[in-house]
């Protein structure tokens, strides 16, 4: 059974490849378009990984990814961030928030497509 | 000449001495011949002698007269002269006269006197010389003022020097005129109840905040700083922030190896940075969203660029991905357009991060922590060696503030420090603030990050956000589930070691880097911590005042029309401190009063009314004696306002009527102006509330001196004396 990826972000310029790629890679694949509905979504849809964006309404990447961890049923979920918040501050603000791995705009989708073959253990 | 010429009393008493003796002598000698003689013989002498006993007398007398005129003459040669000598020595010595003894008498007197001569006019050179060295100083000093005054005056920066207990010793125009801007009241005191000399510099500035910097100031100074400044930001009450940097003002001292120079007080420099500041935050805000928004945008572009690559791609994605390129490259150009177009944006001023040791801000944040929540705080595990970059005060604040909260909320009783170089981010130290149990939800972490930050009791206006941005540094709260733990962690930039280079050349500087004109008296006079009550008449601060009223009785309804006001301080009326305010009474003006004081109906339409002036006039007489001529009357109209202004007026207060009563107690009248007639004091614009204020002034600097002669030299005994007066006016 293929992995399940949640995909969270609030530009449907970015969904739309991801969601794109993503299937491409043989993964099934559920969006999201703000930090509430990724709550919602992860408790719905139980993916195995998500991809989070800081920047959205409503609520922000840190206070998900914040809340995913906080709660021990979510436990296995593997956080990839992917922002345009470059700074290193920001960097460090989420990997100790709990991210898995944390992907500055603009990156290459190879490199993230690699990083979550990792992240999932299934070497393509 | 002849009262001098007197003839010395030890001749007298010489002469009359030979006297006595040659009758001695004479009598001796007839003794002696009678008692060889018989009786017969006796008789037979006698009686021939007795015949020319005035022969003998007229001998004896001549010979009197020899010894007198030789006395006279070995007098007049040998100790008269030296007697003269003395006296005119004495007048020479004893004053300022200056004048040639006159050469007299026998060679050795004369010689004296030449000596004496000589010594005066060696002395009068001496005294010259000084006299030159004296003048030659002050000019240089008065010159060296002069230039100073210039100096500040054409400075565009605002300077303002203060004793160590904040008194204002010195300002110049541009401070005063900043002030301006920052009086809450500017159309009523024009920002004179804030700036003067004397006055109060924590009515701008928290004391805390002062105290803050100096304590900073003072550790660089012993660790061997060469300019110990301190910079630091604040938001005054009317909503502007004002950079301001501190030097320290130190004590000249003896020799110039000495490394501990006590502090007397400090310079401050102040920029009225609001509208930088604005700028600031605007251009960060598009900063921000440019560098954010851009790299979104292309990674948009990216991820749809990627996607194109795939050779099997349909026609309809492949029009979808073409699509999502088209418009990220129409928006992103259309952004750098809008900038483009914003020309406003200036060179940016950054908040002043200072460098302290991480140590030093550690033990001082236990330390205000302690003291502000009563919540036991202690460090673990801080690094020795780090360096921070910080706007220690604010960042002392947030810290104060989340412990304060935590206490409060969470009934956290024990908390530790903890500061380490962050493993993660160079450049980047994280500190945190640690409990143990409880942690917290998203939303409450958001909301104290949020908040305005209330520290003892005081409301801020920033929030731990604003903070955080100001070093921009991050800030979160994070679970040791193992320890049963929990902290906020703020991420703050370290500073490089610019400071540990310039202890080394502080080192060197030492010896030369003496500030040069310190030399004015103005830190002698260090604010006392007695009370009010034993402090010298001559050394208190005063608000002289006067007010013009609709009538007499207040608890009828009479108001206040004008408020007029001068300072008093270190003895010295300052006539451009003034304070003067016409007030809307809110109520008619009785014609029967206008002519005496001149206010007509139509000026006082469109004045701010006594709930508005009372504030400022509280002000401008705060840390002050207030005076007035029949104070009673002026205080009871104050005193009956103080329950809807919430402003209590209780100063010290002295009465001029009751003073003059003390001093000439035995005069009809204690009228102002008829005191002023008694003082000679020009009346200028009587029945102007200012001009009545600057003659009671006036009135009560000259009855100073004659308080003092009666014995009364204090505050306490000025009351004292003015009550008693005032029960012996009420008998009558």
């Amino acid at each position: 059974m293929s992995h399940k990826i949640l995909i969270v972000d609030d530009e449907p310029n970015i969904l739309v490849s991801l969601e794109f790629l993503m299937k491409r890679e043989g993964y099934q694949v559920v969006t999201a378009r703000d930090g509430q509905e990724a709550i919602e979504a992860i408790g719905r849809e139980q993916p195995d990984l998500v991809l989070l964006d800081v920047m959205m309404p409503v609520k922000t990447g840190f206070d998900v990814c914040h809340e995913v961890r906080a709660n021990d049923a979510y436990k296995g979920v593997i956080i990839v961030m992917l922002t345009a918040k470059g700074r290193d501050t920001d960097v460090a603000k989420g990997l100790a928030l709990g991210a898995n791995a944390y992907m500055t705009k603009p990156f290459s989708t190879r490199e993230l497509v690699q990083k979550i073959h990792e992240l999932l253990g299934d070497a393509a | 000449m002849s009262a001098q010429q007197k003839t010395d009393r030890r001749l007298w008493w010489l002469l009359g001495a030979a006297a006595a003796l040659s009758v001695l002598w004479l009598m001796a000698t007839i003794g002696l011949i009678g008692a060889t003689l018989e009786a017969d013989d006796r008789a037979t002498v006698w009686s021939l002698v007795g015949d020319r006993l005035v022969l003998i007398l007229l001998t004896w007398s001549a010979g009197m007269a020899a010894i007198a005129w030789g006395l006279k003459r070995w007098f007049d040669h040998w100790v008269t002269p030296s007697v003269q000598l003395a006296e005119e020595a004495q007048v020479v010595l004893r004053t300022d006269v200056v004048r040639a003894l006159p050469l007299k008498g026998n060679v050795e007197t004369r010689e004296l006197a030449r000596l004496f001569n000589q010594l005066v006019e060696q002395r009068e050179a001496l005294r010259r010389e000084m006299d030159e060295r004296v003048t030659e100083v002050a000019r240089g000093i008065e010159q060296e003022r002069g230039r100073l005054a210039a100096l500040m005056s054409e400075l565009t920066q605002s300077v303002v020097v203060c004793n160590l207990d904040g008194r204002i010793l010195l300002y110049n125009n541009r401070a005063r005129l900043q002030f301006k801007a920052l009086s809450q009241a500017p159309g009523v005191a024009g920002g004179a109840e804030i700036i003067g000399l004397g006055r109060s510099i924590y009515s701008v500035f928290d004391r805390k905040l002062v105290a803050h910097a100096l304590e900073n100031i003072q550790q660089r100074i012993l660790r061997g700083a060469s300019q110990p400044s301190a910079q630091f930001v604040t938001a005054t009450a009317s909503g502007q922030f004002l950079r301001v940097q501190m030097a320290p003002v130190r004590a000249p001292s003896g020799t110039p190896q000495e490394t501990t120079e006590a502090l007397t007080g400090f310079v401050l420099m102040l920029d009225n940075i609001t509208r930088d500041f604005e700028a600031e935050a605007a251009r960060d805000r598009v900063l921000h969203t440019l560098t954010e928004r851009s790299r979104a945008a292309l990674a948009n572009m990216q991820a749809a660029l990627d996607m194109l690559d795939y050779p099997d791609l349909e026609p309809a994605m492949r029009e979808r991905f073409l699509g999502v390129i088209r418009d990220e490259t129409r928006t992103l150009g259309q952004r750098i357009g809008e900038l483009e177009g914003d020309a406003t944006q200036t060179i940016q001023t950054r908040w002043p991060l200072e460098e302290m040791l991480g140590a030093d801000f550690v033990a001082a944040a236990l330390r205000r922590i302690e003291a502000v929540t009563g919540v036991s705080a202690s460090a673990s595990s801080v690094d020795p060696s780090l360096w921070l970059n910080v706007e220690s005060f604010s960042l002392l604040q947030a810290l104060v503030y989340l412990a304060g909260r935590l206490g409060d909320e969470f009934g956290v009783r024990v908390l530790h420090l903890r500061l380490a170089p962050d493993p993660s981010t160079k450049g980047k130290a994280h500190l945190d603030l640690v409990w143990s149990g409880q942690a917290m939800s998203t939303e409450t972490v958001m909301s104290w990050e949020m908040d305005a930050m209330t520290v003892g009791g005081e409301s801020t206006r920033l929030s731990v956000r604003d903070v955080i941005d100001r070093h921009n540094g991050a800030f979160w709260f994070e679970r040791e589930r193992q320890r049963h733990e929990a902290f906020f962690r703020f991420l703050l930039p370290v500073a490089t070691s610019v400071e540990q280079a310039q202890q080394a050349v502080a080192a060197v500087l030492q010896v030369s880097s003496r500030p040069e004109y310190y030399d004015f008296d103005l830190f002698k006079s260090t604010e006392l911590t007695r009370s009010l009550d034993d402090r010298r008449l001559v050394d208190l601060v005063y608000t002289v005042f006067d007010t013009e009223t609709t009538g007499l009785n207040p608890s009828q309804g009479d108001e206040i029309i004008q408020i007029g006001a001068a300072r008093i301080v270190n003895n010295k009326l300052l006539r451009q401190e003034c304070f003067e305010q016409l007030v809307d009474p809110q109520r008619p003006i009785p014609p029967e009063g206008i002519p005496i004081h001149g206010i007509q109906p139509e000026m006082v339409v469109g004045q701010p009314t006594i709930d508005q002036v009372l504030p400022a006039f509280h002000a401008f007489a705060q840390d002050t004696v207030l005076v007035a001529h029949n104070a009673a009357f002026d205080m009871r109209f104050l005193q009956l306002k103080e329950k809807r202004t919430g402003l209590s007026f209780d100063h010290p207060v002295l009465d001029t009527l009751l003073l003059s009563a003390v001093v000439h107690p035995h005069q009809d009248s204690h009228r102002l102006e008829a005191i002023a007639e008694r003082f000679n004091i020009t009346i200028i614009g009587r029945h102007t509330a200012l001009g009545d204020a600057i003659v009671t002034a006036e009135v009560l600097l000259r009855l100073i001196p004659l308080l003092a002669e009666k014995g009364i030299h204090t505050l306490g005994q000025a009351r004292e004396a003015a009550e008693k007066t005032y029960y012996a006016r009420l008998k009558y």
